[in-house]
């Protein structure tokens, strides 16, 4: 608590010093900060390895200042689990320690006995700052920790000024916030990967690798255990990268008209070496699965090229796309708004252009 | 069993926003208001399990100016029973609603609380998990299906998760929150909603709920995002990958 606390009085003091030579402040409070800052995370893992959305968190845990400690928790059961934490450390070389929940409560990701057991290491190791991906996992978690420890999370952080100092977008993106943590417990927040984008490791990054330790559950106590249970989940098993962080991004929407001729889409993908995305529309036309959809309220990409087939450009799916580095559009109606985003539009029917897309692009390299 | 159901009143999901000079928010003066859509998911589904013989009693609830009255009714001319408006002319963060909410499950007793997974001005994604955490009930958020089972009284939710679906059983009572695809709501048929005129609507105070106020986030500035830099029109497919090629180097 007291390195808290000293946090929030140095920030405050950065505040006021706002008026002296700006030079001055920024050294202090660089200095100052720097020693406190030790950030928790809440990783998440599947079969045996760590999620790249949290390694954008640690990405992000790093901009939080100079020589901040960072922790990634673990939690599940049996080797999976053993075989992540060993991956974890060694995953980014600003990791320091990585701390292993394992217990059976763990071995689905409910959010009860997880909240709880957020709370319980936090309680050990005096955190200044809690992180999770805004991915469903971590958007399901962290707010939930938040409420049990009285503090108000930020969700969705795409830019982190300082320790105390984020930009997140309000609106389906259509404007940015700035906000303060003025509070007293640490503080949290979820990270828009996107925005984090990890970094190839290099080589002699290989010899760091952070301790391993297993927490030790004896005092764990979770009262609400039982009141949810893991019944089943059904998974796309896909080929493709993973539609989050994949490089190029085909994605169709209402016009593709059937489940059949979204396997333009997918063939298309496949040429780029890409993943396919959907708009609202098309996935509730039921052409593909919902986790494909792209948009405020699905999944969030910013890859190197994003080719729209028959999107109109509603609010709501350009919220999720804006951050590409190059739109491409195809639609029939001149006036659809995707345009206006595009960098290269093409007026014309997709039943045309992507076949004549897939015989003429070039292979992938 | 009652089912509480909280909505918001936002900015229109069809508005599109313009950020005031001042760079202090958002212009929601003079601008069209609506009930936040995922409100009205959760509202749908509340409604869909009285219809069903599940609830006996569906209650909206809405914190906020005293414009929420009209969201409040919409919900009530959709079919809700009463309504509950805490009035304040503060924006709350989703903390101190989630506390506002668990008083009145304290008071009301509920067995479901029904929220939207999201509001689409904030865009927190927060209330319902720290509802179900401020009350010590389990919590199933971005549901697209909910089945209830009286006799065992539990719920079996179908969630929307990363990489497709979870179903999880839970113990009633509970917070669900909704997502887009879980139903689709009804209009507001014209007798209803002249019957909704004569359904009560409780009017609170956060004072009267004993809420403490929490506000440990301060909102420094709002702006615009950056604008994309305009782009060009090509004629044909074989402009477009020339352009792929030569120009963006992406292909």
């Amino acid at each position: 608590m007291t390195r808290t606390v000293l946090l929030r009085a140095l920030t405050k003091n950065k505040f006021v010093a706002s008026n002296a030579p700006r030079s001055i402040s920024i050294s202090i409070s660089i200095t100052n900060l720097s020693r406190c800052i030790s950030t928790l995370i809440i990783a998440e893992h599947e079969s045996g390895s760590i999620k790249p959305q949290t390694v954008s968190a640690v990405v992000a845990a790093n901009s939080l200042g100079e020589n901040s400690s960072i922790s990634l928790l673990l939690a599940g059961s049996g080797s999976s689990l053993q075989e992540a934490a060993s991956q974890a450390a060694s995953c980014h070389p600003s990791v320091s320690e990585v701390l292993v929940a394992d217990s059976d409560k763990f071995e689905y990701p409910l959010a009860e006995p997880w909240a709880k057991l957020v709370d319980f290491v936090r309680q050990q190791g005096d955190y200044s700052h809690i992180l999770a991906s805004s991915s469903s996992f971590g958007k399901n978690i962290l707010p939930r920790v938040a409420a049990l420890l009285d503090v108000s999370p930020i969700t969705d952080v795409v830019k982190i000024l300082g320790s105390d100092q984020f930009i997140r977008p309000i609106y389906a993106g259509n404007a940015l916030c700035t906000v303060r943590y003025t509070g007293a417990g640490p503080c949290m927040l979820t990270i828009r990967s996107t925005s984090f984008p990890v970094t190839p490791i290099t080589a002699d990054s290989e010899s760091k690798k952070a301790t391993i330790s297993q927490i030790d559950l004896s005092n764990f106590k979770e009262d609400s255990v039982r009141k949810s249970r893991y019944v089943g989940s059904s998974t796309q098993d896909t080929e493709r990268p993973d539609l989050g962080s994949a490089r190029v991004v085909i994605t169709g929407g209402r016009a593709l008209k059937s489940v059949e001729n979204f396997k333009m889409i997918e063939k298309l993908a496949e040429k780029l070496g890409g993943a396919v995305g959907a708009t609202r529309a098309a996935v509730d036309a039921g052409y593909v699965p919902n986790d494909l959809q792209v948009g405020q309220t699905g999944k969030i990409v910013a890859p190197e090229l994003y080719m729209a087939f028959g999107v109109s450009g509603a609010i709501q799916h350009l919220a999720g796309i804006k951050d590409s580095k190059v739109i491409v559009a195809v639609n029939k109606d001149a006036d659809a708004p995707i345009f206006q985003v595009a960098d290269y539009g093409l007026v014309g029917d997709l039943f045309e252009v992507i076949p004549e897309l897939l015989e003429k692009l070039p292979e992938k390299k | 069993m009652k089912i509480l159901v909280a909505v918001k009143r936002v900015v229109d999901y069809a508005v599109k926003i313009r950020v005031k000079p001042d760079k202090t928010g958002v212009e929601t003066q003079n601008v069209k208001m609506s009930m936040n859509p995922f409100c009205e998911i959760a509202l749908e589904e509340a409604l869909r399990i009285k219809e069903a013989g599940f609830a006996e009693e569906v209650i909206a609830v809405s914190i906020g100016p005293s414009q929420c009255v009209d969201t409040l009714r919409t919900g009530l001319a959709m079919g809700a029973d009463r309504g509950i408006h805490v009035e304040t002319n503060s924006s709350f963060l989703p903390l101190t609603i989630a506390k506002i909410l668990k008083s009145l499950a304290d008071v009301e007793n509920p067995g479901l609380i029904f929220l939207g997974k999201q509001a689409i001005d904030d865009d927190c994604n927060q209330t319902g998990q720290m509802v179900a955490a401020l009350l010590g009930w389990p919590q199933a958020t971005f549901a697209s299906k909910v089945v209830l089972d009286k006799d065992k009284n539990v719920a079996t939710v179908d969630r929307e998760v990363d990489g497709g679906l979870e179903t999880l059983n839970v113990d009633l009572p509970a917070v669900i929150t909704t997502d887009l695809r879980l139903n689709q709501p009804r209009y507001a048929s014209l007798p209803n909603i002249m019957k909704a005129k004569s359904k009560p609507i409780k009017k609170m105070t956060v004072q009267d709920l004993k809420v403490d106020i929490k506000s440990d986030i301060e909102i420094l500035e709002v702006t615009e995002p950056p604008k994309r830099k305009s782009g060009v029109m090509v004629s044909s497919v074989d402009e477009l990958i020339d352009k792929l090629k030569n120009e963006a180097h992406v292909v």
